[in-house]
């Protein structure tokens, strides 16, 4: 099968998902009016509240939500060939995370742009706020541990990344500097940012960094990893206008020039898909499709984490409600589009069959090495590149997603952590450094509780880190579903996402429990289980409200809570 | 035509990129500025609520200027009326 047809089907799915079924959402479910009074005007401080064009929302909120976990997911989801991920990042995108992610945005822009984590006491009660905290606190932990990992995975994999990887830190830092203390216009710095940048791949290339192989015991990548989190303790406590906003922006830019390069690679390249549909041949390592594809991809077809943001800041800029169709459904269809960008590389970037299955020999040995060698050659192919520079390119595109994440990932776990000091008058934990360190040795203590001293066997974490996203969207689902169904609106366009979500995610966590018990892995069995008990949790909370909800009369003229 | 037509086109892209760059963090770099003026307010006004200011007497010509903030800045310091006697407000 030609890579074309897939990228063509793909991309024409979420086009007719955009044009037909969000049309249908935003006119008849969400009702979504332009004359509505958003937050953003109404309540304007010119702080957190300030009307912003659309384009511009689209492209923060599609930056935002789009990082290393769309291609890191379908990258190892691929492994039971083709058409699962496929079809699941496809309808995903069109029927779950589209509604979802507009849903959010919708709910908050209704309720004075309250987030998710308010909505939740509002809407279902205060326990069921703390245990939203609770998932929140394991996501990011996971989160950083998981891409800290992957970063040092592909130091070690593309030793050609290393190079413009930490030099478009200074890169970030001379931008910062120059917008702000120098008042220099935009233009000029961001395109000789973008050309430093590329050049620096080139230098990479010629000068590979690799660390000593052993130091007090530590192996390569597990070395890179305690630099990592030292790098973003640091970073998070610097200001945001010296590092994270520059970073975010040539971040966002170079997502942009990845896309549209690696599709016109895969136009002009025209790749075959020599992975097979469904694979038969699983090495024996491998979870049962059912239910463990559903949480191992999960952003890229839904994710929880992008209600947090839709409902966080998009909300509160949005200029008129019916943008609400365009910033959130178009976002999660972008953040399809990088996960179909993941599914061809993965699947089409090899020469052959036989290639193919030795990279994909155990469960975790796909995962973004396999993106960035299968991506390398279309890139190389198609617009005749280097195949070493073609790989840094997608290495370092990775990297960048994995650290941004992780610099924002660090600063909001400190916010909570500080805000656990306040709640419980423990006032060490209020400083801003104490609260880093205790959030960044959280981390490491993941990353090497799952991998041991080498760690990397951290991407064991993986599938837990999509059950907890999957909670969080089923929790998100649930408010949506309740506000609607007080509306005397139909729920079941959010109600059956969200039961299909919460059943898979307890099915995962069942099939891995059994697996991690096998596999002697007691510190991920402790942590299935507390994801197991929020998972029930959720679910039992979602049941009560639901039951509350259908006995007490529609209020159809009132909004809620507005 | 075609050309001014392009150079405005320009223009707007790039005040759209600069609205970019801008508005992601405009909230966190709005409060940290409103934290540091909230700082300096507490400065000018230090010498009216008993606070020695050597410098009270450059920064008497400010006040006209702060006033305008001066509400907002006692609502957010969680006092309702003005704390100052002799500096009426609300």
């Amino acid at each position: 099968m030609s890579a074309i047809v897939l990228a063509a089907l793909g991309l024409g799915g979420f086009a007719l998902g955009y044009v037909f079924y969000s049309r249908f959402i935003a006119d008849r479910i969400f009702q979504l009016d332009p004359d509505f009074e958003t937050p953003a005007h109404a309540q304007e401080d010119g702080v957190d509240f300030v009307p912003t064009n659309r384009w511009v929302l689209w492209g923060h909120h599609f930056t935002s939500i789009a990082g290393a976990a769309p291609i890191v997911g379908p990258a190892i989801g691929v492994i039971w060939g083709w058409l699962p991920a496929f079809l699941w990042v496809t309808v995903g995108t069109v029927f779950f995370a589209g509604v979802h992610d507009a849903g959010a945005l919708w709910a908050s822009v209704r309720n004075r742009g309250e987030s998710i984590g308010a909505l939740t006491e509002s809407v279902v009660g205060k326990r069921a706020r703390s245990l939203f905290m609770v998932v929140i606190f394991l996501l990011l932990l996971m989160v950083n541990a998981v891409f800290a990992i992957i970063i040092a995975q592909l130091f070690v994999d593309v030793r050609s990344s290393v190079i413009p990887a930490w030099f478009v830190i200074a890169v970030a830092l001379g931008i910062g500097w120059l917008l702000y203390r120098r008042g220099v216009p935009l233009l000029w710095p961001s395109l000789i940012a973008l050309g430093l940048l590329y050049a620096s791949m080139f230098v990479g290339a010629v000068f590979p960094v690799s660390l000593p192989e052993e130091v007090l015991g530590l192996q390569e990548p597990a070395q890179w990893v305690l630099i990592l989190f030292v790098y973003a303790a640091i970073a998070s406590l610097l200001p945001v206008w010296v590092l994270l906003q520059p970073r975010d922006y040539i971040n966002g830019i170079q997502l942009f020039v990845g896309l549209a390069i690696f599709f016109m690679a895969v136009l002009l390249a025209n790749p075959t898909v020599v992975a097979p549909a469904f694979n038969t041949g699983l090495p024996d390592d491998v979870p049962p499709l059912l239910p463990l594809l559903f949480v191992t991809i999960a952003c890229g077809a839904i994710s929880g984490f992008h209600g947090l943001v839709s409902s966080g800041t998009t909300s509160k800029q949005l200029d008129k409600e019916s943008d609400v169709r365009f910033v959130g459904y178009l976002g999660s269809v972008g953040e399809g589009a990088l996960a179909l960008a993941a599914i061809i590389a993965c699947t089409a970037g090899f020469a052959t069959l036989g290639e193919w299955d030795s990279f994909y020999s155990t469960f975790a040995a796909g995962g973004i090495p396999a993106f960035v060698q299968g991506g390398g050659a279309i890139i190389s192919e198609g617009l005749r590149l280097p195949v070493h520079f073609a790989e840094t390119l997608l290495a370092v595109m990775a990297v960048l997603f994995a650290a941004t994440t992780m610099d924002t990932g660090v600063r909001l776990q400190r916010y909570i952590v500080q805000e656990w000091g306040v709640i419980y008058d423990l006032p060490i934990l209020t400083g801003r450094v104490a609260a880093t360190i205790i959030a960044v040795g959280l981390c490491i203590a993941l990353a090497f509780g799952a991998g041991g001293g080498a760690g990397t066997g951290g991407l064991m974490i993986w599938p837990l880190f999509g059950t907890t996203n999957q909670l969080l969207a089923g929790l998100t689902l649930l408010i949506l579903s309740v506000i609607l169904m007080k509306l005397g609106r139909p729920t079941i366009y959010t109600l059956v996402p969200m039961v299909f979500v919460l059943v898979m995610t307890v099915l995962a966590l069942l099939v891995q429990l059994a697996g991690f018990w096998r596999q002697e892995q007691y510190f991920l069995l402790v942590m299935d289980l507390f994801i197991l008990a929020a998972a029930i949790w959720v679910a039992l909370e979602a049941l009560s409200t639901l039951r509350r909800a259908r006995m007490s009369e529609p209020e159809e003229e009132v909004e809620v809570g507005v | 035509m075609s050309g001014s037509g392009f150079s405005e086109r320009l223009d707007r892209f790039l005040d759209l990129l600069r609205e970019f760059y801008e508005s992601r963090h405009r909230g966190a770099l709005a409060r940290e500025m409103r934290d540091e003026d909230d700082l300096f307010m507490l400065l000018v006004f230090s010498e009216m609520m008993g606070i020695p200011n050597p410098a009270s007497y450059y920064t008497l010509e400010l006040l006209p200027v702060l006033y305008e903030g001066f509400h907002d800045w006692h609502i957010r310091m969680g006092m309702e009326h003005s704390p100052l006697d002799h500096f009426r407000c609300c």
